[in-house]
Parts: C-alpha cells; sequence; structure tokens
C-alpha cells in the first residue's frame, strides 16, 4: 500500500514534514510560512550543551518546538505518540496508522539512514521525515532533505526510530488529526513574529538572541588561545556545519525566513515586509560571508588568531543587524 | 543569495543527492534551488572526518600496545563514545569501560560478543580476529 503522497524537496526537516503532511490533508502552506509562524529562528550559545565534545550553537529552537508552535497557532491537532523500549509497538502503531491511509510523521536519526550519503551519517536525533506506505518488509519515505523519496527495511526503520543517545526519538511519530476549515493566517503570522522578535531581542540571559551572537563572539576570539589550534579549528568548523548543514535551506535559516516574510508581504498586502526581506537576505549573505572565511580558517588549521578575529568581528556587524531587524519589525506587528 | 550563485561544488552529496537552498529569482522572489553543495561545507565536513580518523587511529595505537581492545577501534569508528555505546549495548558505563580493555574483553560471553558485534554491524569473527592494519 503506497497512499498518494507529494514529496517536497525541503531546506529543513521539521517544516518540511509537517508542510508536506499537511498538503496530503489539502491545507497549502510552504515550509517558510510554517517555518515563520512556528518562530523557527533563533540563535543560541550553550556552552552547556555538546555535541561531539563541542558546545552548540544553534541558529533555531529546540526539535520539536517549532512544529508545536505553528501547530498550535494555526489550530491544527496532531495526534503525537512515543513508545520508550517499545519497538514492536511502536512499529505496529506505525502500521495501523497507514492503514487508515494518514501519512505519519517520524522523529530519527541519521546514523541509520541508509539512503543518505555517508558524509550525513553522524549521530543526530532530530531528525524527520514522512512514511507514506509499506510494501512487505519496505517503507516508503519521503525524507525531505534527500531530493526524491526513498525507502527503509522494516529492520532499518526500526533502528532510525530508537536511535540511541541525546535527543534520542523513542519511536515518536505524529500526523494531524484535526484541521480547521478556517484558518486565522494573520494572526498566526503576527503570534510567530512577535515571540521571534522577543526572543532574539528580550531573553534576560546572555546566550540567547542577539546578545548570544555578541557573547560568542566574544569567546570565539580567545578560542585559538585557550584551546590550540585543532580544538578552535574543530569549534569553528562545527559552527558552520550548524549554520550550512543538511537542513538549514542556507545561513541558518536566515534565508527561509527572508522567503517567510515574502509571502507574509502578500498576506497582509503590506509592501514593508519586502523591504524587510531584503534586509534579511543581506543579513543571511553576510552568515554565508561568515561560514566562508571561518572554513577557510580552518582548513589550515592555523593558529593565526587573525582569522579568528575577521570572523568575529563579523559575528558583531551581525548581531547589529539583526537586533536593528527587529526592532523594525515589531513596530509592523504592534 | 541570487539563484545563479548557488553553488554548486560536489563534495559531500556525493552525486546522492542535491540539497534545497533558498535563494532569490530574477523575478526577486525566493525559490527553492537544489544545489550539489558548497566548499566551504565541504572543508568542514572533511575536517570532522579527518577528526575521527584521528580517534581511530588513536585506538589502534592503544590496541598495538596491549592497553585496549578491539571495540574501542571500533567505537572509535561508529562514532560513538563510552556513553553512546552504552546506551546501545545497553549496559552501564562502568562495564563497558572495562570491556575496552583486553582483560575484561576476553571475559565477554557470547551473548555479549554478539551484542556488540550488533550494534557494530560486523561479525562476531570479525571482532574476535580484529586484526590492525599495518
Amino acid at each position: 500500500m503506497k497512499l498518494d503522497f507529494e514529496h517536497i524537496p525541503a531546506g529543513h526537516c521539521e517544516n518540511g514534514v509537517i508542510s508536506s503532511l499537511l498538503k496530503y490533508h489539502g491545507l497549502n502552506l510552504s515550509e517558510a510560512m510554517i517555518f515563520g509562524i512556528g518562530s523557527g529562528y533563533f540563535f543560541a550559545y550553550m556552552p552547556f550543551v555538546k555535541l561531539n565534545g563541542i558546545p552548540i550553537a544553534s541558529f533555531r529552537p529546540v526539535p520539536g518546538m517549532i512544529f508545536t508552535k505553528a501547530a498550535k497557532r494555526l489550530g491544527i491537532k496532531m495526534k503525537k505518540q512515543t513508545f520508550r523500549k517499545q519497538p514492536k509497538r511502536a512499529m505496529a502503531e506505525l502500521d495501523k496508522v497507514l492503514e487508515k491511509k494518514l501519512p505519519v510523521g517520524i522523529q530519527g536519526g541519521v546514523y541509520h539512514l541508509s539512503y543518505f550519503p555517508p558524509a550525513y551519517r553522524f549521530h543526530f536525533n532530530a531528525h524527520n521525515m514522512t512514511v507514506y506506505g509499506k510494501e512487505d518488509n519496505t517503507y516508503f519515505i519521503s525524507d525531505p532533505v534527500m531530493e526524491y523519496a526513498t525507502t527503509l527495511t522494516s529492520e532499518e526503520l526500526k533502528k532510525v526510530r530508537f536511535a540511541k543517545g541525546p535527543l534520542s526519538p523513542n519511536g515518536k511519530m505524529y500526523y494531524p488529526i484535526n484541521i480547521p476549515e478556517e484558518i486565522d493566517l494573520k494572526s498566526a503570522i503576527h503570534k510567530g513574529i512577535k515571540q521571534t522578535a522577543d526572543w532574539m531581542l528580550n531573553i534576560p540571559v546572555p546566550l540567547f538572541g542577539v546578545k548570544g551572537i555578541r557573547y560568542l563572539s566574544k569567546r570565539l576570539r580567545k578560542w585559538p588561545e585557550k584551546l590550540g589550534p585543532k580544538r578552535a579549528a574543530a569549534y569553528l568548523a562545527q559552527m558552520v556545519r550548524m549554520l550550512e548543514e543538511i537542513g538549514t535551506g542556507g545561513a541558518g535559516f536566515r534565508f527561509i525566513y527572508a522567503a517567510f516574510l515574502q509571502e507574509v508581504a502578500e498576506v497582509m498586502q503590506d509592501d514593508r515586509y519586502n523591504d524587510l526581506s531584503k534586509e534579511m537576505t543581506k543579513i543571511g549573505d553576510k552568515w554565508r560571508n561568515f561560514s566562508s572565511q571561518a572554513a577557510q580558517t580552518c582548513k589550515g588549521r592555523s593558529s593565526d588568531p587573525d582569522g579568528y578575529n575577521t570572523v568575529a568581528n563579523l559575528m558583531l556587524e551581525i548581531a547589529d543587524d539583526e537586533e536593528r531587524f527587529f526592532i523594525e519589525i515589531k513596530k509592523l506587528i504592534k | 543569495m541570487e539563484k545563479d550563485k548557488v553553488p554548486q561544488d560536489e563534495g559531500i552529496t556525493e552525486g546522492i543527492t542535491r540539497e534545497v537552498q533558498y535563494a532569490i529569482n530574477k523575478n526577486g522572489k525566493y525559490e527553492k534551488v537544489l544545489s550539489k553543495g558548497w566548499e566551504p561545507k565541504n572543508i568542514v565536513n572533511e575536517l570532522a572526518w579527518k577528526d575521527i580518523q584521528e580517534d581511530i587511529d588513536f585506538a589502534d595505537e592503544k590496541i598495538k600496545s596491549g592497553k585496549a581492545s578491539p571495540i574501542m577501534h571500533y567505537m572509535a569508528k561508529t562514532m560513538m563514545n563510552i556513553a553512546l555505546l552504552a546506551d546501545y549495548i545497553e549496559l552501564p558505563k562502568w562495564k563497558v569501560k572495562r570491556h575496552l580493555k583486553p582483560k575484561g574483553f576476553k571475559k565477554l560471553n557470547q551473548q555479549q560478543l554478539e551484542n556488540y558485534a550488533k550494534v557494530f554491524e560486523i561479525s562476531v569473527d570479525e571482532l574476535l580476529n580484529f586484526k590492525l592494519k599495518s
């Protein structure tokens, strides 16, 4: 049994899955729209949360949050289930829902994804994909970060759903059970933007929002001296990966947000959002520039502090830009 | 970023897939453009794999000098640390730590060997008769 489900490649897995699940049920909202409404834009530097032993700089809120917020603001009811240490039940439940002709979103680890390019396969557990059918031992998979739809065997899918380590999915699966006839898109957009602006400007902890960017800029300058050339390069390399790798749509989601703002301009019939979209594109271009320069610095594993100072300065510039941007956008939603 | 500037640097995607990149088309509108990859990403990804290889080499050195068991090699190869491996094996960390030593490794029973082999996606034979590449 294979559902008539359209595979749509997306920048980011979480938004991509929700967007295409909703589309299957007749609601057309782009990935960018879901991202904006779910307040997907963020910055956080978390020295106490480590990935591969390196503190995380994240350009998005914790996994699952975009999804929960977007659904709530759109009035969509989702059924969510996890199955701690019950892989058999998790697979049986998935089959049961598929038989009802409902495609199912699942969280999974990427390490066991046999269809991924080998270089993508790290122990990262907050990936999302849609299962849209099953024939014998094969599941049909629509993974938004893949160009084409793929498949996994039952055994593989079980491993993916029960990957271990931080953010382990515990077989998590979800699907919409109620989508309202009328959706108040404008109000959902306002809520999404307002929260992002508040997060970026007003969290009273210096690790989040524009304050976080400035704080990390200060720390980053000291990396070569404090960590030595090898560790420093690994730290900087991980930042570039958070910005660009697997599913940010480029520049740590800044371009997706710019795309969202263009759609907002149309929904609101307000050209000022188009101007803001242009500003956001410039911010995205600066983050791209950051990645490009940072990668060059990493490449030689040079301990030359100049490379680190250059990107740290760039971050200060970006922090100012993002601050100005969110002060401006806040004025529009009052 | 403009559509015609979306980089197409083949690398980590290895021709298996292309990634969505948001870029502006001629009419100034955003659209999704497929990209084969971007050199800075290839550079940092390569760096990450280099670090993994160094971990494997480090493990092999220790095995060679009789200070570690083959489990350490496969742990590095599968990019795990003790905490993650213990999670997969469903044993406390201190037990896994013991198995990383040659003495603890020798005491593993058949079932435990099978568990490790399964997690590493190798055969028990490969685990027991692990040979260092010279």
